[in-house]
């Protein structure tokens, strides 16, 4: 890339803004390749590569330089954020036309430069295809997986370069701040945000313009404002992809967030393990400080502000406020007693804005487009739109954006495809380990803060776990205490001690050990951590086990008292035995085990040690007669 | 409703500037239970004991919540009660439970809490507890199996005492209390003042109990026993008796510990009368010439051993001084023979102190002649009141006995070295008002007395004004220490008490040992002062006698060597080497390379891998000596390499060759044998 020019007034910015835009979304070809973590992992690099090449040996023109007046013609070939449908990825979108191809493989580059750079023609191979009917979609609009959602958020990831700042800036990037700093005070500019009803995205579901009106109303020659993506939720990826798909959307959040309060610094806390989301955002702040939009005299103003990266080491709780607030200052991540809250006293206890990561990105698009326009979407008290990152027994697993209030049934059947292997619907556990589960009775529910806190479950950061038929809920409950038993910090006993006692009855449980009042002993001590935890991870760390307690009641006495498991997931409660009858006695089952637990000579019917069987199930899945019986 | 009210379980509580919820619910008269509350430290809210439910709060942990007028709270409701309950129990099941063989039984405030919220049923299996004493110092044990994670600990040496040696480290169920690497106390920066044992809720930090050992001296007819007991004791020695006035319970004690088998009772206060007439006499003098000023007081060994190893370019700025305990014990070593017709070796004194810093103290090798320690043990005020329990003593119904002469003789000046500002004050009367007894009166000197962590007074010394310090708590002294490197502070005297009011705080003062208990021995040895027939310590007829007898005037030879001290810099191992290449050539260049952390980061290992296969390579290794060691405290250059005393910075491996062709191999007068020539050489 050519170097950046500083943009020293709005009208400059204005320009560029025309130029960038005039190339991006001309009608010259635009190859985006998907480079989100998903569609990277699935080879989307060697794609690329392969494209490049292919175009190249074809000696197609190609731009090298969005700006360069002598390729205004020529096709581009960059790689974007996620897209989203990480299920079938590598993803490739040809525009102008759009046309979506999935599962790309490098050896498809050759056909896709000749069929559609060279002949406009799609192919049909490489189109999603319906997984019920069979039926191809072309273009991307037309999938249901992307017809359902609304992206805001999104809506860039996946399309624009997020190495390049003058694809966000063609996008009208950068306009909100530019209008901010010489059209509106800080009280008109937090007056907005307020006015769009946008809540804190990170979990919580504070009213983002509330957090700001009170930080900018304390006094305080310093304040600072954090950006939260500590995102530590399993199977939760809905910042990091923000972050690698599109980060100046995020420093144009987090610039106004330092207009608004009156701050000129900023740290995005981000972990370590998010390598590309670290990479990426560094050279979006080096970007954006070589332009002028951030650093020293934004946009030729008096106004400054300046973003540092601080990354954390991968401890879940220093996604809560405090104890992230003590990892930047260098102290061990635990949480402290609020208040004083961080817009009191936070960082180095000066007043302190945290916004999580999506919170933050939808602050440009509600001052470009207005309060009035956010709150079209969703409901009266949850505004705007949600990104979930929805996983497991789903067909659709991947990264989606609805309004707030979308029901549940909507996002599994309608966005999600359903339940794959056609099997039923169990369960959903909404908001990660802090979660709740929801059952088939949610179907209708809306999925906003309200509605969800009023059945004991979260919208929480935005983990949609989708489970079916055969999943045990004990076992569930056990899965994400051993998560938070194992992330508490150890600082408040309740939490401390007490995740650990709930993860040993769990554990006794479905071990096959339980008694009748391990049950009660388990809700009380998840009723007293939830009430009288130091910070959200012990409030929360109990709702795996109350909300499974509350709709799977039955599940836990089947363990307890008839001692089975009704999903046949608990090993304990398992017994595998072979059907004479069915036996052919192949032997095949008996080398199998790894423990030498079945005897039986060849072509008699064999037979399992109880004594022996360690119930790996190596047996049922060897014989091809199903004599192995599982009761 | 009044509107600067708080209603508590119903009843109006007036605010008058209560920092917490809590403050005021306890000035309501609820005694909400809290392990890791402490006014004087910062709020940590783990305990979760405090909550309470505030309407239109919901659960709130109060020691965290300011209060507000109109707030209206519940102390104790269902789920309140849940939550204590269920934290004891969680607590309790995670904890030895060795409670009747505890040496906190009956003290303990998880054992006192859990029986007081009738907790009665554990439902939780107890992991395996394996006992990992750490013993290592000679005045704490530390026994993480007690430990609750309360933090108090933590926070008090930190907050109050500057230090950190103790912090968390693990997470979750894994968390431990630990020092650093987790190495053992000693061989950490602790200085053994004993305040983490005040503010341990359970058994897990406890004074290093030595009764055992005092009374298996006190069994030895061959000893003679002789007890000394410090000025603080008396403060506090009688509240677990009931006994609060210092001058009474000294009266009783020395009864008791005649009762126990000492042969002999004498007061500390009379050392420290003597330290008051040499540390004043060096004091004067050190004014005279202006040289090594301020003077820092050398009473506190807690502050002595924290200034050896943080600020080691001052320790010729503290006073030479032994403490009282040391000058009694060389004292008492020398001349208590003779005086009470013993054998030397059959004398044992013992010191019965307020301490836990004082076993440390004893144990220090320059206070030990050919091998004996002038003070055989060191009992905390703890420690007695034990011994006493154990003979079974009513020590509340005890006749007051009067000390042994010589050494019962005390001043008032003496008495109040056990509280802050008591060793200045003691100080100033000598400077100010000589031994003219007229000026006995106006003996008073209000400035420096009370329990702020530092206090600032000027008075005219021989027509000079001098500026006086007083400072408790190693973080005020290292606050004040920071300002006098600085040049911000130009005191010419401070005294330096470790912990917070003196020594009447002492680390093995008895439970509870907290601020308002402070206050109440502070008056007490004030009033012990007040009715002295001296309280100018150079008018102690008896230091008089001492000084005419043995010792020949204030701060003579005979005094210094006897009474006086020296220190050493603790702050790095320089001294400490590892030989890698032994020379024994009498020409041999003496190579030191530093392998300490800073150094070893920047490649030191390898510099010195790389320099010793050169030195075999080139054949001259035998006359090499080369050592590893710790530390140059030149971190921002290293690595650091020494050579025949001189240091070299930044010597990273791929810098050994310059140093060897121009350092070491001049020096071994080395020509390299393939060496290209110059042209014309």
């Amino acid at each position: 890339m050519t170097t950046l020019t500083p943009i020293l007034h709005p009208e400059a910015l204005d320009t560029l803004r025309e130029q960038a835009s005039a190339v991006l979304d001309s009608d010259a070809l635009r190859v985006v390749v998907c480079g989100g973590t998903g569609c990277n992992s699935n080879g989307s690099g060697a794609v690329y590569e392969a494209l490049l090449a292919a175009v190249e040996e074809r000696d197609l023109p190609l731009r090298v330089d969005l700006l360069d007046e002598a390729e205004m013609d020529a096709l581009s070939l960059t790689f974007s954020g996620c897209s989203g449908f990480c299920e079938v990825g590598p993803i490739v979108r040809i525009l102008p036309e759009d046309y979506f191809y999935v599962r790309v493989k490098p050896a498809d580059a050759a056909e896709i430069v000749e069929k559609t750079l060279m002949g406009n023609e799609p192919i049909q191979r490489l189109m999603y295809k319906d997984r019920h009917s069979g039926e191809p979609y072309a273009r991307r609009g037309d999938i249901p997986f992307y017809r359902h959602q609304v992206n805001i958020t999104l809506d860039d990831c996946g399309l624009i370069d997020p190495a390049d700042i003058r694809q966000y800036i063609a996008h009208s990037g950068y306009k909100a701040l530019a209008d901010s700093l010489f059209n509106q005070t800080p009280e008109t500019v937090i007056d907005e945000v307020t006015k769009s009803g946008l809540r804190g995205r990170g979990g919580g579901g504070f009213p983002t313009g509330v957090k700001w009106n009170i930080t900018h109303k304390v006094r305080g020659e310093k304040k600072y404002v954090v950006c939260n993506a500590d995102e530590g939720d399993p199977g939760a990826f809905m910042d990091r992809s923000v972050l690698e798909g599109n980060p100046h959307a995020v420093l144009e959040g987090m610039v106004l967030a330092g207009y608004a309060i009156g701050a000129d610094e900023g740290y995005v806390y981000v972990r370590a393990e998010y390598p590309l989301a670290v990479r990426r955002i560094r050279h979006a702040i080096q970007q954006a400080e070589e332009v002028h939009l951030l650093g020293d005299g934004i946009l030729g103003t008096a106004f400054s502000f300046h973003i540092k990266i601080k990354e954390g080491a991968g401890a879940f709780v220093c996604g809560e406020e405090t104890a992230l607030i003590a990892s930047i200052e260098g102290q061990r991540g635990m949480p402290r007693p609020k208040p004083p809250f961080p817009a009191q006293g936070g960082l180095w206890g000066r007043p302190t804005v945290v916004n999580n990561v999506e919170t933050l990105a939808n602050i440009p698009k509600i001052l470009r487009n207005g309060a009035e326009w956010y709150r079209s979407f969703g409901n009266e008290k949850s505004a705007g739109t949600k990104v979930f990152a929805i996983t497991g027994d789903i067909v659709n697993t991947g990264l989606i954006e609805v309004p707030m209030g979308t029901t549940l049934g909507d996002v599994v059947y309608k966005v999600g495809g359903g339940i794959r292997g056609g099997k039923q619907l169990k369960t959903v556990q909404i908001g990660g380990p802090s979660g709740g589960c929801l059952t088939t009775q949610h179907l209708d529910l809306p999925l906003d803060y309200d509605s969800l806190r009023s059945v004991g479950a979260m919208v929480g950061s935005g983990g949609l776990v989708v489970m079916d038929e055969d999943t045990c809920m004990v076992e569930v409950a056990r899965f994400f205490m051993t998560f938070t038993q194992s992330e508490s910090c150890g600082k408040c006993v309740l939490c401390r001690e007490g995740t650990k006692r709930m993860l040993e009855i769990l554990e006794k449980i479905v071990a096959g050990n339980g008694k009748v009042e391990d049950i009660s002993t388990l809700e009380e001590l998840a009723e007293t951590v939830r009430d009288g935890s130091l910070c959200g991870l012990g409030k929360t760390a109990p709702n795996p086990v109350l909300s499974t307690l509350k709709h799977f009641r039955d599940e836990y006495l089947a363990h307890v008292v008839d001692k089975r498991c009704p999903a046949g997931q608990c090993a304990a409660f398992l017994n595998y035995s072979i059907d004479a009858a069915k036996c052919k006695g192949c032997r095949l089952c008996g080398k199998k085990c790894p423990v030498d637990a079945i005897t039986g000579s060849v072509k008699e019917p064999h037979l399992i040690d109880q004594e022996k069987c360690i119930k790996c199930g190596a047996c049922f899945d060897a014989c091809r007669l199903n004599a192995v019986l599982v009761g | 409703m009044n509107s600067n009210h708080v209603t508590v379980d119903g009843v109006q509580v007036e605010l008058n500037g209560e920092r917490n919820v809590l403050e005021l619910v306890r000035k309501a008269g609820i005694d909400l239970p809290t392990f890791c509350y402490h006014s004087e430290l910062s709020i940590y809210g783990a305990c979760r004991m405090c909550v309470c439910e505030i309407e239109g709060k919901g659960l709130q942990a109060t020691c965290s919540l300011p209060p507000e007028p109109g707030m209206v709270l519940r102390t104790t409701t269902e789920k309140t009660l849940r939550i204590r309950r269920m934290a004891l129990e969680l607590l309790l099941s995670n904890h030895c439970g060795d409670c009747p063989t505890c040496s906190k039984n009956g003290q303990c405030r998880l054992q006192t809490l859990a029986q007081q919220l009738g907790v009665r049923e554990i439902r939780f299996p107890k992991p395996e507890f394996t006992h990992e004493l750490d013993e290592s110092t000679p005045s704490l044990v530390r026994d993480p199996g007690k430990c609750i994670l309360c933090g108090d600990c933590v926070r008090m040496c930190r907050e109050v005492q500057g230090l950190g040696v103790l912090d968390f480290s693990g997470r979750g169920w894994d968390v431990t209390v630990n020092a650093a690497f987790g190495k053992p106390m000693a061989e950490v920066e602790c200085v053994q003042c004993g305040q983490c044992v005040s503010t341990c809720p359970t058994g897990a930090l406890t004074v290093k109990n030595e009764t055992n050992r005092a009374w298996e001296l006190l069994y030895d007819t061959g000893k003679t026993v002789v007890a000394q007991v410090a000025p603080a004791v008396r403060a506090a020695v009688g509240e677990t008796f009931g006994v609060l006035d210092g001058e009474v319970a000294m009266g009783k004690l020395a009864a008791a510990l005649r009762r126990l088998g000492f042969n002999k009772v004498y007061d500390t206060s009379f050392a420290a009368d003597l330290t008051t007439v040499e540390e004043g006499t060096e004091f004067l003098k050190r004014l005279a010439t202006g040289e090594r000023l301020p003077q820092f007081t050398s009473c506190c060994p807690a502050w002595v051993k924290y200034a050896e190893q943080s600020f080691p370019d001052y320790l010729d700025n503290l006073s030479t001084c032994r403490s009282p305990q040391q000058m009694f014990g060389a004292l008492a070593k020398k001349h208590l023979p003779d005086e009470l017709g013993v054998a030397s070796e059959a004398l044992v004194v013992v010191s019965i102190m307020p301490c836990t810093a004082k076993k440390f103290e004893a144990a220090r090798p320059e206070f030990a002649t050919e091998g004996t320690p002038d003070v055989d043990l060191v009992l905390t005020t703890q420690e007695i009141i034990r011994m006493i329990e154990q003979a079974g003593i009513r020590f509340a119904d005890l006749a007051p006995e009067a000390l042994d002469m010589p050494f019962g003789m005390k001043t008032g000046a003496g008495v109040i070295f056990g509280a802050t500002g008591g060793v200045a004050e003691a100080v100033l009367r000598l400077a100010t008002l000589g031994s003219d007894p007229k000026n006995r009166n106006s003996i008073d000197f209000h400035d420096v007395r009370g329990m702020d962590g530092l206090k600032e007074a000027q008075v005219t010394v021989n027509d000079r004004v001098v500026k006086l310090a007083v400072v408790n708590g190693l973080e005020n002294a290292r606050q004040l220490m920071e300002r006098v490197k600085s040049g911000d502070s130009d005191y010419d005297i401070v005294e330096v008490m470790s912990c917070r009011g003196g020594c009447i705080g002492g680390g093995g003062q008895p439970l509870p040992n907290d601020m308002a208990a402070r206050e109440r021995r502070r008056k007490a040895l004030y009033d012990c002062d007040r009715v002295q027939a001296f309280r100018n310590a150079a008018d102690n007829p008896f230091v008089q006698e001492a000084y005419r007898k043995w010792l020949d005037e204030p701060n003579s030879h005979t005094a210094h060597e006897l009474l006086h001290t020296s220190y050493s810099h603790r702050r790095r191992r320089a001294n400490e080497t590892i030989g890698v290449n032994e020379s024994h050539d009498p020409n041999m260049v003496a190579v030191k390379v530093c392998v300490g952390t800073g150094c070893y980061l920047k490649g030191s290992y390898d510099t010195l891998h790389r320099l010793m296969d050169q030195a075999d390579r080139l054949g001259y290794s035998d006359r090499l000596d080369v050592r590893a060691t710790f530390c140059f405290e030149n971190c921002g250059g290293g690595p650091s390499v020494e050579i025949d005393g001189e240091l070299y910075s930044h010597v990273t491996p791929d810098a050994v060759n310059r140093l060897r062709e121009e350092v070491i191999e001049p020096k071994l007068g080395y020509t390299p044998l393939v060496k290209e020539k110059a042209p014309n050489a």
